[in-house]
């Protein structure tokens, strides 16, 4: 087998992954359609298994290949697939170019911190809490911070150009662009992944992959009875360390000759630096596998031993309750909403005076309703990326601390355009079930609440209606005034798009709101009238 | 569909035009380069290609106004992300000869932008008038940012006294305005008024500060140096964006007058309303930016 071949392939496969799904996570200009979204995702192990369990007859079995390779090749999935891996691998890599002497040299697994971790993460799902899958998820971890930490930065960029190339009144070329500023809760969680990933990724490669990552865990777990593995011919080795070197996962034991499967990734660099025809990448019996004939001496397997027993117990335990956090998801569809209601009160400053009285906060259309959403959602960003108007935005507490990072709607930076599913078509786990226009033209995910007190007609005395302007269904429609009109709100064809929210110009309440449903309902169909002319053809009024 | 093609195809035109000036009568004929003595044109039972032809012809041709090597802005309303049979926006074939027009009178560029209300590039595209102003050799330009827009201040606005603007309507030499006529929820009718609000970038503003003053104030900054209005199709309830199509007539009208305040009286008119009705249009009149008393104009009726 041509090795070099193969880590080029690896090599080349990874990039491609990352690059593209950076691409998405960045993209501000709408340059994909849908189908590139589904295809880029469609292997990515969390958002592929949840949307398997919690779509019924969503055929999107990405996990199940992620799982065959697996137990193939070993972690595939971490070294050409998970964008947050190939990225560390881009870190190391940088390091391995600055720095003098990089390299990498073996170190112990810290086995009951990553079984520990990946039980963490799946316990809470039994108690309907996917927090911790959505703070760990790699590719989610990716997403968020492609969203909120690389994407500003490239849109500075691009603003910078595109003003050069305005000033020479050339617009067709690029354009300016207006982020929506991240929380700052939001902010500062992602900024903490992203310094603790780089971190760890300059100094000590996939060492994140192996500690902390929960997919990593099992994957790890599930490699060590891969078919094809790296293995060490003994009789060859020299011991020259150049493998131990190049390995990202340190996990190449050259005292005890020794690989541990757990933490290799499959990143193929280690056979293509031994010139002693001591590494090789074949399939390997379960039982040589087992039983390795060491030369080394005998307390160094002991140890080995005192350290795998805890993994295998360990990870009985936590597939028990992976199994059961299963049934948890699958549940969530059923599951009444049970929660306090939670009142968000912007900071008076200004004339209007009545607080917006709102007991739920909005999920996106398709989730249906919101406490199946914060079941499935693992907050990737994808659908905020790609949703055109800015409304989709990550929640901080807007949820409660069940939804951190998930994202809501936010009608004070933009409205759901009535004719547009885009964050159903791209959603990768299921939280958000794709969804027709035709049925999102009859789906209410939230209820136009007026409050005179506050609106213009009422205070200032002057005509406004920004609100039913743009009401795609007149829900929110004009009312003579005395001389002037105010609006009146049907709550029956309100779909809760949020457009009369978004324009109604008061500050620092809005005198008309979207309350959210906190299980979506049906709108009505809008009543309509055919509209006619006074004026008979070929005449003039004037 | 072939029928609008046929027409909006070169000879089509040629032909519609020459049949125009042929029955149109001697008001026609007499339109050359010079400028006419006409307040408004008011066309009626053509395409909208074909009807503003005409229009522009019997103002003395697009040379009145563009110069060439001068830069133009057109202003046409984009507002939603609608096709053109809602009528939310305005007609893609007219805007498409307005550039062309432009174009032929010399102009070194023509641009074309609003400030939606929709996400832009969706507007754009499925109004179809990026398609035709692209064919067309105009320029789409972007609204969508507000760094787009220059802090613009001005005396005589009652409520308005600075604002931003786009920033074409600071650098551009001349500017077209070219709305839809619609029924609006806001300001009763949105026509080539209302279609200014486009044009800057805090409409919130405006609708706190007395929505119809601020529609009139506006033009104590820049009245448009033409103002085409479309009422082909015209949004004749629950504007300005529609519910469906059952809102929508076809009214195959088309207005044209270098002012502002007229271009509106005479929309309103067709419309079935009375300008006095429509509070900015009063406002303005009253406030010396146009007439609004038709009677006062010289008009061209066009027949087609």
């Amino acid at each position: 087998m041509n090795f070099l071949l193969l880590k080029r392939l690896r090599v080349g496969l990874s990039l491609f992954s990352l690059v593209l799904l950076a691409l998405l996570f960045i993209d501000f200009r709408k340059t994909f359609p849908k189908e590139v979204y589904q295809w880029a995702v469609s292997l990515q192990f969390v958002p592929t298994l949840l949307k398997t369990i919690t779509v019924t007859g969503a055929a999107s079995f990405g996990f199940i290949v992620v799982l065959i390779l697996t137990l193939l090749f070993g972690r595939i999935y971490c070294s050409v697939l998970c964008p947050l891996g190939i990225f560390q691998d881009f870190v190391s890599w940088f390091a391995g170019k600055t720095k003098k002497k990089s390299k990498y040299k073996y170190s112990k697994a810290w086995t009951i911190l990553r079984y520990s971790i990946l039980a963490l993460v799946l316990i809470p799902i039994l108690f309907g809490s996917i927090t911790l899958v959505t703070l760990l998820d790699p590719y989610s971890l990716f997403g968020r911070i492609s969203t909120t930490l690389f994407k500003p930065v490239v849109v500075v960029v691009n603003n910078v150009f595109a003003a050069g190339f305005a000033k020479a009144d050339i617009y067709n070329f690029l354009y300016r662009y207006d982020i929506v500023p991240v929380l700052p809760g939001i902010l500062i969680i992602n900024t903490i992944f992203l310094a603790g990933i780089v971190l760890a990724a300059f100094y000590r490669g996939r060492f994140y992959c192996n500690t902390v990552c929960p997919v990593g865990t099992f994957l790890g777990f599930l490699s060590k009875f891969a078919i094809f593995k790296i293995v060490l011919d003994k009789n060859n080795c020299t011991k020259c360390a150049k493998c131990a070197k190049v390995c990202k996962s340190e996990c190449i034991d050259l005292k005890s000759q020794q690989i541990d499967y757990s933490r290799c990734v499959s990143c193929y660099n280690c056979l293509t630096v031994c010139k002693d025809q001591a590494m090789s990448y074949k399939p390997v019996k379960r039982s040589s596998f087992d039983k390795p004939v060491s030369l080394a001496p005998k307390q160094e397997s002991k140890q080995k031993r005192l350290v795998a027993d805890p993994s295998k117990r360990n990870f009985l335990i936590t597939g028990v309750i992976g199994v059961a956090a299963l049934y948890g998801f699958k549940s969530a569809d059923s599951i009444p909403v049970a929660k306090k209601p939670k009142l968000i009160v912007p900071k008076p400053k200004g004339q209007s005076t009545v607080p917006e009285k709102k007991t739920s906060p909005v999920s996106p259309p398709g989730s249906r309703s919101v406490e199946r959403f914060n079941k499935i959602c693992t907050g990737c960003s994808l659908c905020v990326s790609a949703c055109p108007t800015k409304v989709l935005q990550p929640a901080f507490l807007e949820y409660g601390l069940i939804g951190v990072m998930q994202p809501h709607m936010t009608y004070r930076k933009g409205l759901c355009e009535f004719d547009c599913t885009l964050c159903s078509d791209v959603c990768p786990t299921g939280a958000i079930v794709p969804i027709t226009t035709e049925a999102k033209h009859l789906l209410q995910i939230g209820q136009v609440h007026f409050e005179k007190k506050n609106c213009i007609v009422e205070t200032e005395k002057t005509d406004c209606g920004a609100c039913s302007e743009h009401c795609p269904t007149k829900a929110v429609h004009m009312v003579p005034y005395g001389k002037l009109f105010i609006p009146e709100v049907d709550q029956k064809i309100c779909v809760g798009c949020g457009a009369c929210e978004y324009a109604c110009p008061t500050t620092p309440f809005k005198a008309i709101f979207v309350d959210g449903n906190k299980i979506h309902l049906a709108a009505e169909k809008p009543k309509t009238i055919k509209a006619k002319s006074a004026l008979k053809e070929g005449e003039f009024p004037f | 569909m072939e029928r609008r093609k046929f027409l909006s195809s070169g000879i089509g035109a040629g032909i519609a035009t020459g049949a125009a000036i042929t029955f149109g009568g001697i008001d026609n004929l007499m339109a050359g380069n010079a400028a006419t003595p006409y307040d408004l044109i008011a066309v009626r039972g053509g395409e909208p290609d074909v009807m503003f032809d005409k229009a522009i012809e019997s103002l003395g041709g697009m040379s009145q106004f563009v110069k060439p090597g001068q830069k133009v802005v057109i202003k046409p309303n984009i507002g939603w992300d609608r096709v053109p049979e809602r009528a939310a926006n305005t007609n893609p074939i007219l805007v498409k000869r307005i550039v062309e027009h432009c174009l032929k009178a010399g102009a070194k560029e023509v641009f074309v932008f609003d400030h939606t209300c929709h996400e832009w590039t969706k507007c754009y595209k499925n109004s179809g008038i990026e398609a035709a102003v692209t064919a067309a050799g105009g320029k789409m330009v972007p609204g969508d940012s507000e760094r787009y827009y220059k802090q613009v201040e001005f005396a005589g606005g009652s409520k308005l006294k600075d604002m931003k603007v786009h920033e074409l309507l600071v650098s551009s030499d001349v500017f077209i305005n070219v709305p839809i006529l619609k029924n609006h929820s806001s300001s009763k009718l949105s026509i080539s008024m209302k279609n200014m609000m486009g044009c800057v970038w805090d409409r919130g503003f405006w609708h706190k500060n007395d929505l119809h003053q601020c529609i009139a104030d506006f033009l104590h900054y820049k009245k448009p140096d033409l103002n085409v209005v479309d009422a082909y199709y015209v949004l004749k309830q629950n504007g300005p964006m529609g519910v469906s199509l059952d809102d929508v007539i076809t009214m195959k009208s088309l207005i044209l007058s270098r002012d502002i305040v007229a271009a509106d009286a005479a929309a309103t008119k067709f419309f079935g309303k009375d300008p006095a009705e429509i509070n900015h249009i009063q406002l303005a009149s009253a406030a010396g930016l146009g007439q609004m008393d038709l009677s006062k104009l010289n008009i061209n009726r066009i027949n087609l």
